[in-house]
């Protein structure tokens, strides 16, 4: 039996990918991760470890995302897709309250609250880079405060099973070096996957990881890692970084994306009414799309449903969006009636205003509101205008 | 493995209190107070306790199938039950409240959000400026103010309507005089049967004697009244320190959750609605934020 005390390193050969989905489905999780799909990678429940991308690749740039195949390239040779950690924990709709109205009124009340039942399967992700555990903390900090919290989003909190993935490859969209978030995976995770060409690396992150392991080494063997192949697996992300802060533009490929964060805060909110803000807006398209790949956007409505009957209501928590003009909504006008106002507060927010409201940045770099956006409008070259570093051409 | 691997990370938790907590109360009396704009007294069913709240909060009245809606809490503080709102009648919620009649259900969540400093202030002058129905966030502050009038140096109210007509709570401004506040009143038009003054609330300053540096001034009503009369306390000397202002915002959760609030950094929810002025200075600026 190979030593599986958190901190540790095993490698997993990759037939053995699939004993570790198993192990997981036996312990009762609700297992998910990449596949292709609509022409993307999403994520999604799976039992079989061939239903991973092995080989594929996405192309990432403003507003563009392809899908090519390379029988060379790894299980999770691909970055990030439309989906993320937010769809299952934060999912886009979900009853929070349900009331029913007696048809006799007696001493209870004419109205009663019933429970509502959440899916409560404890939840296994897999593939979880570490932009996505960064936005995992950061959705944490929302919803799990001090002095309230949400009660159906720390219940799938609690029972979270994450194997997380040292990216070896980035996409030009991808910025986690700018945002300290990646791409090396440190902390957060259950255990996390380092991939080579033949066999995973499994680093030990939780005692939870290292239960699940004592069931994936009934199937397979977990030979220890040595202190040396420790050093290459450290070596993978590492060198990824490096090769990401040296990225430099090149005629013909996508524009390699970094975020300057000195400062960011104050530059934006003295910034409240610079004119790229009006630049911006004309390109926009309100679509709220950035929003909703995001994977630390957080805004919701509760919409009140009822039957034809009227006596059984659902109170529907759905996903919102600073872009649509229901957003900031008040008797006798709105808070934000333009694009510009409403650009403005989505990247104000997600840059500075996050930094006061939870103490960190509400951006990971994970380059999902580049790429989704349909007009390619770009978080960093916004930045960058405002900051005058660049000039103020459109982004896209 | 001969013993169990150490605990590395505990996975994020918290056991605070769930904002989704619906107190079930039945309407005492519902009536019009000006035009549009009525007052609500709920009972609370769980326990008759009614609710612990301070001058300044506000709840989210509930109407299954219809909707929420956040409202100031306008009654004494000091007397538990009912809980009143006053609001004005303006969206599917408020009208279906109006509506209401005693024995009705409404859900209630809350108290939410912070409230005037009451507490901070003793010993000061406090002025309360009110537009139109903003005046409701400030009742119970007032009440506050009256039933401790000797903790406070000068008290006044100042409150403007578009007609003398639309003035809130007029039937309570002999009680609050007698308490030893001082009451002015300004509207924007009257006929000739109106004896009072015309105009807007910021001209009201011109009758007090203000300390600047021992006033602070309470403020709620639609934006650029209170831009204006922030404008004019300024000119009088009272620092934007002193002066705090309830705001308002969309709002869906009331906790800090939903986003829908934002100003600036601020969730107006659990950050306000009652901001000190000179938090909020720099983005009160900025149109549209």
């Amino acid at each position: 039996m190979p030593c599986l005390a958190v901190g540790s390193h095993v490698w997993l050969d990759r037939s053995g990918l699939q004993a570790l989905i198993d192990a997981l489905m036996a312990a009762g999780h609700r297992v998910i991760g990449p596949q292709v799909a609509d022409g993307a990678i999403v994520l999604r429940d799976f039992g079989d470890a061939t239903q991973l991308p092995h080989g594929w690749l996405d192309e990432q740039d403003g507003g563009s995302y392809r899908l090519s195949y390379d029988p060379a390239a790894g299980t999770f040779d691909h970055v990030v897709g439309p989906h993320s950690l937010k769809n299952f924990l934060f999912p886009p709709r979900e009853t929070i309250q349900r009331f029913e109205r007696n048809s006799e009124s007696g001493t209870e009340g004419v109205w009663q609250e019933q429970a509502v039942a959440h899916d409560d399967r404890p939840l296994a992700v897999i593939g979880v880079r570490g932009c996505d555990l960064a936005a995992l903390a950061v959705q944490d900090a929302v919803f799990l405060r001090d002095d309230r919290c949400d009660p159906a989003y720390a219940a799938r909190r609690a029972n979270l099973f994450l194997v997380a993935v040292n990216c070896r490859r980035s996409a030009a969209t991808c910025f986690c070096h700018s945002m300290g978030t990646g791409p090396a995976v440190t902390t957060g995770f259950d255990l996390a996957l380092t991939e080579f060409a033949d066999r995973f690396a499994v680093a030990v992150g939780t005692s939870a990881g290292a239960d699940c392991l004592v069931r994936v080494a009934q199937r397979t063997a977990l030979p220890r890692c040595t202190a040396a192949e420790i050093d290459a697996i450290r070596a993978v992300p590492r060198d990824l970084r490096a090769q990401m802060e040296a990225r430099l533009p090149e005629c013909g490929r996508p524009r390699p994306r970094s975020l300057d964060t000195a400062g960011i805060r104050d530059l934006l909110f003295d910034n409240l009414e610079h004119p790229r803000w009006r630049d911006v807006a004309d390109r926009c398209l309100s679509c709220a799309n950035c929003t909703l790949v995001c994977p630390t956007c957080f805004c919701h409505s509760i919409e009140e449903v009822a039957d034809l009957s009227g006596d059984h209501v659902a109170r529907d928590r759905r996903w919102a969006s600073c872009f649509t003009l229901d957003h900031g909504r008040i008797h006798g006008g709105n808070a934000r009636p333009t694009t510009a106002s409403r650009y403005r507060q989505w990247l104000t927010h997600k840059l500075a205003g996050w930094i006061d409201q939870f103490g960190t940045s509400g951006c990971t770099g994970c380059g999902r509101c580049i790429t989704w956006c349909p007009v390619g409008i770009d978080i960093t070259a916004e930045v960058a205008a405002i900051r005058g570093t660049t000039d103020t051409e459109g982004g896209a | 493995m001969s013993r169990p691997p150490p605990v590395f990370a505990q996975r994020p938790s918290s056991s605070a209190p769930s904002p989704w907590q619906s107190h079930l109360t039945k309407v005492m009396a519902i009536r019009p107070e000006t035009q549009g704009v009525f007052t609500i007294d709920l009972v609370f069913r769980d326990a008759c306790r009614g609710l612990r709240f301070a001058p300044g909060q506000f709840s989210m009245l509930h109407l299954p199938g219809i909707g929420e809606a956040a409202l100031s809490i306008a009654s004494d503080p000091a007397a538990p039950s009912p809980v009143s709102h006053t609001f004005r009648a303006v969206g599917n919620v408020t009208n279906a409240l109006a509506r209401r009649g005693a024995g009705d259900e409404v859900l209630v969540r809350g108290p939410f959000g912070r409230g005037w400093p009451l507490a901070e202030l003793r010993g000061r002058d406090v002025i309360v400026a009110a537009g139109g129905v903003g005046l409701a966030s400030l009742r119970a502050a007032v009440c506050h103010l009256a039933r401790h009038r000797d903790d406070y140096g000068s008290v006044a109210i100042l409150h403007g309507a578009k007609t003398p007509a639309d003035l809130l709570y007029q039937r309570e401004y002999d009680r609050w005089r007698g308490a030893g506040l001082d009451v002015f009143t300004i509207v924007d038009a009257a006929d000739a049967r109106w004896p009072g003054a015309i105009g807007v609330v910021p001209e009201l300053f011109a009758d007090l004697d203000v300390d600047p540096g021992s006033t602070s001034l309470f403020c709620c009503g639609p934006e650029p009244m209170m831009q204006a009369v922030v404008a004019r306390a300024a000119r009088t000397g009272i620092a934007s320190g002193d002066i705090f202002l309830s705001l308002e915002r969309n709002m869906s959760c009331a906790a800090g959750f939903c986003g829908l609030c934002q100003f600036g950094p601020a969730f107006v929810c659990k950050d306000g609605p009652v901001f000190r002025h000179d938090t909020i200075a720099a983005f009160l600026a900025v149109p549209h934020l």
